[in-house]
């Protein structure tokens, strides 16, 4: 593999040609391109050569992403993406599988699958849209939306309260939990940096606004802040508990952003790599076990 | 001509199928070929279960009404069968319990309380008894008993057998025959060994009847077999793991029935449409809903041919015995890959967790097949156009390739489109790929036929109502015709074995005549319908009069 190659390969390469339909001003685009100015620089510091990226989109406008990078991607189906991540990295250990999901999509649609792939610690990057809407179907709540919200389907407001994603993760026994911000960048890369790096399942709630349905801006300027070193224990569960309790995604309260809790488990995929390893005769094993049935 | 037929009940729990494997193995270990059904409801302890073991010297796939021996540990297990009784059945009975029956009664509790043994080892008593009754010397039993009994339990069921063996008589004569003992496998056994020689890397399954067999058994045999065997939370991601290990490069087959399906519809409409391989095991239940999930039907057929939004080629498959699993579970994977679109391997119950005799060194394989790769040449186009409408496949980690698989309407690149030429242009790809996969099953058996040409009458009939057929077709000097694939349907080959088919009967295990409808819409004559939709197979003497009736 040409690394040298690959190293140089200016960011700018892994724009794809595909038309961008996203509204102006959405927040999107903050994710599109930090996750490409990630990709480049893993690629370039880390050695990660770029044929080793896979991302998934789910539906929704997040989903668009994958069309606008020029990297292998799978534009999969609403809610599903995970499943098929795990199903790549069981496949190939080389690939760094990194699925794009929103909020409808992962924490309505496939919540089941978010939570199993946390339980089994599946070596996957989750990045959630997390607008807090449903953009591409025109307005409607999602499981984040604050208690009232008005939406298209609910124009009385909902009378539920929203999920804490990251509480449900940690929960769930993910090893890498993070929050993010559209409008602070080169924190949002920093963390998908990080994300990618962990070995284990790594989960990134994105607060992104969308400047069509649901424009949280002034709010998350005025709330939004950047954890400083210390101010939680990544490897000590009660201290991200609390820390990730501080905002419910429904009351006012400061919103931390950052990294909650980064721990080291047993890897789900490594756990049936010797079973394929090397390049079997599977039809004499065939043979074998009939010859031998008993 | 030597035949027999035994039955052995009881209560969930008590091991009944294991025991009949072990009366089949008896038979098989004198030359003989098996057939087992085995009846359950879905309990885990209690109820009845029973299990019908067939020998014979040529090649049976069905059951009989009447007995020759039935085994009961049970009152239930005499009483429910008496159809089966008759003149010349010997009955062997538990004498413990308040059974009440004309045979050799055994006392099971006093056994297995003097010779010390645990409860489960009243089957190996029944098993020696039945040796007796069928002049079958105690060495094949005890053969029997070795390779199937952990070491540490050996001597104890040996000990108990023998009680069984001395405490009945002598009936009839079980003669050897001079032929190879053949191992006896269950359908979804001879499906997984067929999906490995396919090529099999990766499985994965949610467990539901009657395919839970098929997962358990690939997990039990994963590293004898160098394959993964994984079990998720539920069908969808079952299916989508599935596509993603295929997007990676890794060939995977899933496993399921018709509940469990339709939650892997929306995947497969995704395998589909992102031309991504995956094979799928579905082996057949009586519904609608969760109807008898241990009970068999046919009834999903036209389910399985039109499944999943949008139109999109698929291979379905519906093999009726051990041999036509192993080689087209294998063919079907193959397929899968060459042609890019799912692979249906359609079974039921009665295939499923039926146990066969499987002559596997008299099977011929269908031929290899290989998909096509990507030479490495000009820019990688995941969905790049071609005479047959197959693109060649590159796996992500390949320099110099972007590999875009995509559930929209694409481009051949892969970037979504909404350009009216484009979207024409990519269907038309897909239903090209759906004429290559026609065109290459001409090569195929993909209908047969049993039995002499001309015949006043032919049944046709599909899956594994195969050798009921067959069997009742020789008393009937009838001709059977069988579709061994049902997408895309075999015309020309339909057409050629149809010729001079007289009076057409066709068989089902449905309440529709699903064949019927799909034969109709093919422009082809569906024959009178001879349905039965109680959850049970045909038996051959049930399947005999329902003929005739038809037939005069």
């Amino acid at each position: 593999m040409n690394q040298e190659r690959l190293a140089g390969k200016p960011a700018g390469e892994l724009i794809s040609p595909a038309e961008n339909t996203w509204c102006p001003g959405c927040g999107n685009f903050a994710v599109q391109h930090m996750m490409k100015s990630a990709i480049a620089e893993l690629s370039e510091e880390e050695g990660m050569p770029i044929e080793s990226f896979v991302l998934l989109g789910g539906i929704g406008c997040h989903g668009k992403l994958v069309d606008y990078l020029n990297v292998n991607s799978f534009y999969g189906i609403h809610g599903r993406s995970i499943p098929a991540a795990t199903g790549m990295r069981l496949a190939d250990p080389d690939l760094r599988v990194i699925c794009h999901v929103g909020d409808g999509d992962i924490y309505a649609e496939g919540l089941d699958h978010l939570i199993f792939a946390a339980k089994r610690n599946s070596d996957i990057t989750v990045i959630v849209h997390d607008n807090r809407v449903y953009g591409l179907t025109t307005g409607q709540y999602t499981p984040t939306s604050p208690f009232g919200f008005r939406g298209r389907s609910t124009p009385g407001g909902i009378t539920e309260h929203p999920l804490n994603p990251l509480e449900v993760m940690l929960a769930a026994g993910a090893t890498y939990i993070a929050r993010g911000y559209t409008r602070k960048i080169r924190h949002l890369k920093d963390l998908f940096k990080e994300a990618i790096t962990h070995r284990g399942f790594s989960f990134i709630d994105v607060l992104q606004i969308c400047a069509t349905y649901f424009n949280l801006t002034d709010y998350y300027n005025a709330h939004a802040y950047e954890m400083q070193e210390g101010e939680v224990d990544t490897g000590r569960f009660e201290s991200a508990l609390a820390k990730i309790r501080e905002w419910d995604y429904d009351q006012d309260a400061p919103i931390a952003l950052g990294t909650f809790y980064s721990v080291k488990k047993p890897i789900y995929e490594e756990e049936f790599q010797a079973l394929t390893a090397g390049r079997p005769d599977r039809r004499a094993l065939v043979q074998k076990m009939l010859r031998d049935w008993r | 001509m030597h035949e027999y037929s035994v039955l052995i009940g009881g209560k969930a729990g008590e091991g009944i199928n294991t025991a009949g494997l072990s009366i089949a193995g008896l038979f098989s270990r004198l030359g003989y070929q098996t057939y087992m059904y085995f009846d359950y409801p879905s309990l885990i302890r209690g109820g009845h279960n029973f299990a019908i073991i067939r020998a014979s010297e040529r090649t049976i796939g069905a059951l009989r009404t009447p007995v020759d021996v039935l085994l009961a540990f049970d009152q239930r297990s005499v009483d429910s069968h008496q159809e089966r009784i008759h003149d010349g059945t010997t009955i062997v009975y538990d004498a413990s319990g308040a059974v009440k029956a004309d045979g050799y009664g055994l006392p099971l509790d006093r056994i297995i309380k003097e010779e010390k043994a645990p409860p489960i080892t009243k089957n190996s008593a029944m098993l020696g008894a039945f040796a007796r009754v069928a002049g079958i010397e105690p060495a094949t039993y005890e053969d029997v008993l070795r390779a199937s009994v952990p070491e540490k339990h050996l001597e104890a069921n040996l000990r108990v057998a023998r009680r069984g063996y001395d405490a009945a008589g002598e009936v009839f004569v079980v003669e050897p025959l001079d032929a190879p003992a053949l191992p006896i496998l269950t359908g979804n056994e001879a499906t997984g060994l067929g999906l490995v020689y396919g090529g099999l890397e990766s499985y994965i399954a949610y467990p539901m009847t009657p395919t839970s067999n098929l997962l358990h058994f690939l997990a039990r045999r994963a590293e004898d077999l160098a394959i993964k065997v994984l079990h998720p939370e539920n069908e969808i991601s079952v299916i989508l793991m599935a596509l993603g290990l295929a997007y990676a490069g890794e060939k995977a087959a899933v496993g399921t029935s018709g509940g469990g399906f339709c939650l892997m519809t929306e995947g497969l409409s995704l395998a589909g449409m992102s031309e991504i391989p995956v094979t799928i095991v579905m082996g057949q239940r009586p519904g609608p809903s969760t109807g008898m999930p241990t009970y068999t039907s046919q009834g999903d057929l036209h389910f399985i041919l039109n499944a999943g939004q949008g139109e999109f080629p698929r291979l379905v498959v519906a093999p009726g015995d051990l041999e036509e699993t192993y080689i087209w579970s294998a063919a079907a994977l193959m397929l899968s890959w060459k042609y890019q679109v799912p692979s249906i391997i359609l079974t039921d119950k009665t295939l499923a967790e039926g146990a066969y005799s499987f002559d596997f060194e008299a099977v011929t394989p269908l031929p290899d097949r290989e998909p096509s790769l990507w030479d490495g040449s000009g820019e990688y186009r995941r969905y790049a156009r071609t005479d047959d409408g197959v693109s060649p496949l590159a796996f992500p980690g390949r320099q110099g390739a972007v590999i875009k698989a995509s559930s929209y309407a694409h481009d051949e690149a892969g970037f979504t489109t909404e350009v009216a030429e484009e979207v024409r242009e990519l269907q038309e790809k897909m239903l090209t790929k759906g004429k290559s996969l026609e065109r290459e099953l001409m090569t195929y058996p993909a209908v047969k036929v049993y039995g002499p040409q001309n015949t006043a009458a032919t049944i046709i009939c599909w899956g594994s109502e195969k050798w009921a057929c067959i069997e009742a077709a020789r008393e009937l000097e009838a001709r059977v015709v069988q579709p061994l694939v049902l997408a895309p349907f075999p015309v020309r080959q339909w057409k050629e074995a149809m010729i001079g088919a007289g009076k057409i009967i066709r068989v089902e295990n449905n309440a529709t005549g699903q064949l019927g409808r799909l034969l109709r819409e093919q422009g082809f004559d569906p024959g009178r319908p001879v349905l039965k939709y109680d959850g049970r197979p045909f038996a051959v003497d049930e399947l005999v009069a329902r003929l005739a009736e038809v037939v005069s």
